[in-house]
């Protein structure tokens, strides 16, 4: 127990001053470790920014909510299927609402009918464009995911007189009325004014490709009358009481729905209910893809650094064939020459490892600081996943060498010149 | 040349229990097409607190016979037990502890590490013995004491001078109390004058109780033996005590 104890502490000590012995080719094999790592992590910071980039859009969606399309959000080839679908209508949630409140112990909590499309937003001289403007009912504020910095939403009176009043996001709001309240002033829509009623706390962006910020909800009933009725996309939207359930919740409205549209047994739904989960679904083997193809092209930049290693431990054990035999001719067993080789090999990594690691967070903190919106998160388990790799990266590229100097005779590494 | 120490005055100690029973060793080696016999069946016992010269002119097999005798390396064939254990059939780790533990190696060449200094390199066999470390700083402290390095232990060896560097081996090769000391041609890389030092030591050592071995092609080294065996083609030639 002693002996490997001090055939340990006696390889480290080796490898120290071997190191030391050899500044310049230390700090040059341990470069290729350290732009590795560096590649490596920043990757893996990447990779998790993206997945809770991703996650965090996933909730603005709202977790609970499922949606009741026309479309299902991603399509492929199959759009054919679904060009003919009947169009999602008012009266069509209304008489979900009904079902869902006549149903004992149902999964569901509320129907909302939601239309929207793209549009500007103008106040004085300013103008906001690719806003997405949508026409909803007072109870939509029992769905949205979004809390008001002021004001409120409409109400279901506001709604039936199509009142024109709305609710802004957070951009548009910042951009038309900067610095100040934008409650009680007017805005232009389709050349109609909308007196502003709430204002919207700031969201961030799904997937970076659609901000919720950059929107704006009026009554159902003004949005109709000034963006006409097949404009758009209309849809429903129902939220679910327990979103654990959301498996059984969707199976429920879908019965649902079947029976508000009469449909027949065995006839294929002629509507598509998306959740956040399904798009989940589809989106995860893509971000699995890039986290893989990523890894894959930044671990190829660790693996020239482990050839790095390898390289030099086999001029180390070259350069010291002698010593070996010398050491072996004192007793020193092939498992002691092993792991003195080794050592030196893993120290070279673990000192580069740790330098990539610092120089990843510099480099976390400096982009994080420069553009805030960046996805990259720096964590403990990179740390320990960096030096996992360091440690693994030196065993495996000074494996190859340090069992050849085990393996030396020492007859023949003694006469070594 | 070195020359030995006038016979009269020499004492010849009685020597001890059987060390090394060899018997019949042959080695063969494989150098592309042709076989070499190194060793072509070698008989030899050494006993505890000899003092044993091997001779012979290079290609007689002296090398190999040496290696034979430190357990670098196993012959081919015949029977070669070191304290009653067979050594003909080890494995190269119970080999690299019979080195440790019986035997210790004197080279012409020093052999010893340069970026540590004298105290480390005499601690290195203790080390692979697995001594704690206050045990093995004391007893290297010693043993170079012995040698007359006291006030050089933390002397690198390019600090050191020829023949201290050669104490330093002869303290590493006396530190974990060795059956027998196996030098290859010590003074090779002496002067005369260090040279006749370190023989002195060696008398010294053997006064002691050691068992030495030394491997030379100068009679004159030899001749501070009390036993020279001649090799010639890979047979001992002649064996006997110096007279």
């Amino acid at each position: 127990m002693g002996r490997i104890l001090y055939e340990l502490t006696e390889s480290i000590r080796i490898a120290m001053a071997q190191i030391r012995a050899n500044k310049m080719r230390s700090t040059l094999t341990a470069l290729g470790v350290v732009i590795g790592i560096v590649a490596v992590t920043l990757m893996g910071t990447a990779i998790r920014g993206i997945d809770i980039g991703f996650n965090n859009s996933l909730a603005m969606l709202g977790e609970d909510v499922l949606h009741v399309e026309k479309w299902p959000w991603i399509t492929g080839e199959d759009w054919w299927k679904y060009v003919n679908r009947p169009v999602i209508k008012p009266e069509e949630a209304t008489r979900l609402s009904r079902i869902i409140d006549a149903t004992p112990n149902s999964e569901l909590e509320l129907a909302v009918y939601v239309h929207g499309r793209g549009g500007s937003v103008k106040a004085g001289n300013l103008s906001v464009s690719g806003v997405y403007i949508f026409g909803t009912t007072g109870e939509y504020g029992r769905v949205l995911t979004a809390d008001f910095t002021d004001g409120r939403m409409f109400n279901d009176a506001e709604n039936d007189s199509a009142r024109q009043v709305c609710v802004l996001g957070y951009d548009v709001a910042q951009a038309l009325f900067p610095g100040r309240s934008s409650i009680g002033n007017t805005v232009m829509v389709q050349g109609q004014p909308f007196t502003v009623i709430g204002s919207l706390t700031k969201q961030g962006s799904f997937l970076g490709l659609f901000s919720f910020d950059s929107q704006m909800i009026m009554p159902l009933s003004a949005f109709r009358k000034y963006f006409g009725v097949r404009s758009g996309n209309p849809e429903i939207q129902v939220k679910v009481r327990d979103k654990t359930r959301m498996a059984q919740a969707s199976d429920e409205l879908t019965g649902d729905m079947r029976r508000v549209r009469g449909q027949l047994p065995g006839e294929p739904d002629n509507f598509t209910i998306n959740t956040s989960d399904a798009f989940k679904e589809k989106l995860d083997p893509i971000k699995r893809g890039i986290a893989l193809a990523g890894l894959f092209v930044t671990g190829l930049s660790l693996f020239v650094g482990a050839i790095g290693i390898m390289n030099i431990t086999f001029v180390s054990v070259r350069e010291r064939t002698k010593e070996i035999g010398t050491r072996k001719a004192l007793g020193a067993r092939r498992r002691t020459i092993l792991l003195q080789f080794l050592i030196e090999a893993v120290s070279i990594c673990v000192v580069g490892g740790t330098i990539g690691l610092a120089l990843t967070y510099g480099l976390c903190m400096a982009v994080k600081a420069a553009m805030p919106a960046f996805p990259l998160q720096f964590s403990v388990s990179l740390i320990v996943v960096s030096m996992v790799v360091s440690v693994a990266t030196g065993v495996l590229s000074g494996f190859i060498p340090a069992m050849g100097a085990s393996r030396l005779d020492p007859v023949v590494a003694l006469r070594y010149e | 040349m070195t020359p030995a120490a006038p016979l009269e005055a020499r004492q010849v100690r009685p020597v001890g229990p059987l060390v090394i029973a060899i018997e019949d060793v042959a080695k063969l080696y494989q150098m592309g097409e042709e076989t070499i016999h190194a060793l072509r069946g070698v008989s030899l016992n050494i006993h505890r607190n000899e003092y044993l010269a091997i001779m012979g002119p290079s290609g007689s097999g002296k090398s190999t016979l040496m290696n034979m005798l430190g357990c670098l390396d196993t012959p081919t064939s015949g029977r070669y037990e070191f304290n009653g254990q067979d050594v003909a059939g080890m494995a190269d780790d119970e080999l690299a502890d019979i080195r440790n533990r019986e035997i210790g190696f004197v080279f012409q060449t020093f052999n010893l590490l340069a970026r540590s200094d004298a105290l480390r390199n005499v601690e290195l066999p203790l080390i692979y013995a697995g001594i704690a470390p206050h045990l093995r700083h004391e007893r290297a402290r010693q043993v170079l004491e012995n040698v007359g390095l006291g006030n050089r232990i933390h002397h690198k060896p390019n600090e050191l001078s020829g023949g201290q560097r050669q104490r330093v081996a002869i303290a590493r090769a006396l530190v974990n109390r060795p059956s027998i000391i196996l030098a290859d041609e010590p003074t090779g890389n002496l002067d005369s004058k260090t040279g006749i030092e370190i023989l002195a030591l060696f008398e010294d050592l053997y006064e002691q109780g050691n068992t030495l071995i030394v491997v030379t092609h100068e009679e004159s080294v030899a001749r501070n033996a009390r036993r020279i065996i001649r090799l010639h083609d890979g047979l001992i030639a002649s064996d006997g005590p110096v007279n």
